[in-house]
């Protein structure tokens, strides 16, 4: 790993992102973190969430031998792509075009929100149904269109629960997940009669019963809407084919019900080819759920005569995405195809939840993307390179290799060189935030079990808490102590497996 | 500047030190399981069914037959063909229910007081147990398959092959280029405390016919 903090920026790519602060007065990782540690539920559901999800996946990816020639030709594929963005965004247009769609090009998030809102006034609709999509929260899309008077309908279950909630989503996989069954129960009778069809009198908590009330709800919205609105996973430059990978069939709806369909694509998502999917349609779905597959994935190009939206719009997003292309090594978290598992391998993020990184991209790859995206001038963007203790789970499980450790070491020096401070020292001081009391620090030693375990046989990078990374890297595994055992112990009210109370 | 001018130049001067150009580049080879056909059949219908997909695997002459007894089992009164269905699954679907044959004029309201829906399928892929539509004649478009809460769907042995890359490469879109509908079990959500429940949005019910055309000389 290279760690030297080479100048990699070449002069004015384009501007980070307008958006941020995502959430106004965000405080710092550190103090948001120390907020959410306090939460007993979120970190419980937390904790259960991470590792069903991480277990299954691991499963998923056993199953194929070849899973490192995969990663490797998924990386190859978007790496291809974010070289010859220009190339490949000309080329996608151009098909896109040819099969019936309307190309618009929006340099930030307002631009974005300003085209969309366009085309809903001109199809004089009063509201629009979402599948789930990380680009609109990122463009703050619903607020721009509640504000213009049109409602915005998130169509996915947990989505719904966050809207219903008056919240904010934890994880780019499970949004609710800092909700429990009682919770969204409580949250579908209170809110759901005063937007549409009001949840069962005699619901339950029971999975089951809260999926169907949200079913029934859902169903006289999809099938009245006019216009919808998505993103893409994918972005096929050569055939112009736009894919959405889903699980509950609301992303169909959405695309296939309505008369005019948006989709907000960001410029990263485009693939050089459509045999490129090939690769990617077996790495997303076994890294992100843990599935073979998700139950399903809509392709269209463009519009489909007799069959889905006759009125195909797609807008092609920048909002500080080529300020991250031009950092030569920077340029590699572009990558990303949402996957989530780096959050799920995460031991920072498994304490702390989505929330207290302050965007919508949560986890190890927000801690990397959003100082990027949106530069290093807000606290929480400073401090987000911190928010990790470089243990490289992630990068092992990231299914397009991205070297999440090297760029958060990089981060911490620009961020360090930024305040005249050498990397080291800052490395130093702020690795240890975490376990910055007495107890914390006794369990750091402990802690370093976790990503013992996680990273297998291979050396860890870093021992939390016993000093800065670089002289800890080559440390042999600690015995794979589980760091629950010492959270149960310690934090966690002794209800927890192995507490010994 | 327009704003597709001015991303353009940006992306241009943010990816000025590249000095490969576009389209020079070897894909890497996508890695794929290759197998008997005995065995793509056998790993598809396991894989279907791991899903909690319910997978019934019959011979050709017997494929009317699962069809109403599908209908039956799941109660449906009433079902959208597509105007493509083979004659014998059309009076099959007829023989179990009220048959209403798609002519591209059903709203979505209408669609949603109709119980199931009986179609044919593009492909299917072993190894990850998937069905995938192309919404040609025997298909039909997008929204028959959608919802109505029971998916009745047929697939040929013959259109099995085994692993993901194989069927992208079979699927490429052509000038007439088609949507397509990739369906892995009926529709899941994990969302409430992670807890796995079948059936949000999609058919909630999906009944996989196997047509075992390898079976038939047996
Ligand atoms: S960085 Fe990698 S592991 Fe994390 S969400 Fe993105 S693709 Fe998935």
């Amino acid at each position: 790993m290279t760690t030297t903090p080479t100048p990699s920026r070449p002069p004015v790519p384009g501007p980070p992102q307008d958006t941020s602060p995502t959430f106004v007065g965000m405080p710092t990782f550190h103090r948001a973190a120390r907020a959410a540690l306090d939460d007993t539920q979120q970190r419980r559901n937390l904790h259960h969430a991470t590792r069903t999800i991480r277990d299954k996946r691991s499963r998923a990816v056993a199953e194929l031998p070849h899973w490192e020639e995969l990663r490797r030709a998924g990386a190859a594929a978007k790496d291809e792509a974010l070289d010859h963005l220009a190339d490949y965004l000309i080329r996608l247009e151009e098909r896109l075009t040819a099969g019936g769609a309307t190309v618009h090009w929006a340099r930030d998030a307002a631009e974005a929100n300003r085209i969309v809102l366009d085309i809903v006034r001109a199809k004089e609709a009063e509201e629009v149904v979402k599948v789930k999509s990380m680009v609109t929260q990122e463009i703050e899309l619903n607020e721009a269109l509640e504000a213009a008077g049109v409602n915005a309908w998130e169509t996915d279950l947990a989505e719904l629960i966050v809207q219903l909630g008056h919240d904010r989503p934890s994880h780019i996989l499970v949004p609710a997940i800092h909700r429990n069954r009682r919770e969204i129960r409580d949250i579908f009778q209170r809110e759901m009669a005063a937007v549409g069809r009001p949840a069962p009198k005699d619901l339950t908590d029971e999975p089951s019963r809260l999926a169907e009330a949200a079913r029934l709800h859902l169903r006289e919205k999809f099938l009245r809407a006019r216009v919808g609105v998505s993103g893409a996973n994918f972005a096929i430059a050569d055939t112009g084919s736009l894919v959405v990978v889903e699980s509950e069939g609301n992303g169909r709806m959405c695309l296939t019900l309505p008369e005019t369909l948006i989709s907000v694509v960001g410029i990263e998502k485009v693939l050089p080819s459509w045999d490129d999917l090939g690769a990617l349609l077996q790495l997303l779905p076994r890294s992100s759920t843990g599935e073979r597959m998700n139950p399903y994935t809509t392709i269209w190009s463009g519009v489909h005569e007799g069959d889905g939206p006759q009125e195909v719009h797609v807008v092609l997003l920048d909002n500080g995405r080529t300020h991250v292309l031009g950092d030569r090594l920077g340029r590699q978290a572009l990558r990303c195809i949402r996957c989530s598992a780096c959050l799920n391998v995460c031991p920072v993020y498994e304490r702390t939840g989505g929330h207290a990184y302050g965007s919508v991209y949560p986890g190890p790859i927000g801690a990397v993307l959003n100082p990027q995206l949106r530069g290093t001038e807000s606290d929480i963007d400073r401090s987000l390179p911190w928010a990790s203790s470089l243990c490289g789970a992630c990068y092992d499980a990231c299914p397009v290799g991205i070297d999440i450790p090297e760029l958060l070491v990089e981060l911490r020096s620009r961020v360090a060189g930024d305040r005249g401070r050498t990397a080291e020292s800052v490395a130093m001081a702020a690795t240890t935030w975490l376990f910055s009391d007495p107890r914390r620090l006794t369990a750091a030693q402990r802690a370093t079990g976790v990503a013992g375990r996680l990273v297998g046989d291979r050396t860890i990078r870093s021992v939390p808490g016993l000093g800065a990374w670089t002289n800890a890297r080559d440390l042999p595994n600690p015995p794979p102590e589980s760091f629950r055992t010492w959270w149960a112990r310690e934090r966690g009210g002794g209800t927890r497996e192995g507490s010994g109370r | 500047m327009t704003a597709r001018d001015e991303i353009l130049a940006r992306v241009r001067a943010a990816t000025a030190d590249v000095e490969t150009t576009a389209g020079a580049w070897a894909p890497l080879t996508v890695p794929e399981v290759a197998a008997s056909r005995a065995d793509t059949v056998g790993t598809f219908a396991e894989n279907v069914a791991d899903y909690r997909a319910e997978v019934v695997r019959v011979p050709t002459s017997e494929s009317a037959t699962a069809i109403i007894e599908a209908l039956k089992r799941h109660e449906a009164a009433t079902a959208v063909v597509p105007a493509g269905l083979p004659e014998d699954w059309l009076a099959a679907a007829t023989a179990a229910a009220r048959v209403v044959i798609d002519d591209g004029g059903l709203t979505a309201p209408e669609l949603d007081r109709v119980d199931a829906v009986v179609t044919a399928a593009a492909l299917g892929i072993a190894t990850t147990g998937t069905i995938v539509l192309d919404h040609r004649a025997d298909q039909g478009r997008r929204a028959i398959t959608l919802v109505p809460d029971i998916h009745v769907c047929l697939v040929r042995s013959g259109q099995l092959v085994h692993d993901v890359p194989e069927a992208v490469r079979r699927l490429r879109p052509e000038d007439d280029a088609r949507p397509l509908t990739w369906i892995s079990g009926p529709s899941a959500t994990s969302d409430i405390e992670l807890e796995r429940v079948e059936g949000v949005h999609g058919p909630r019910t999906l009944v996989v016919v196997l047509v075992d055309e390898d079976g038939d000389a047996v």
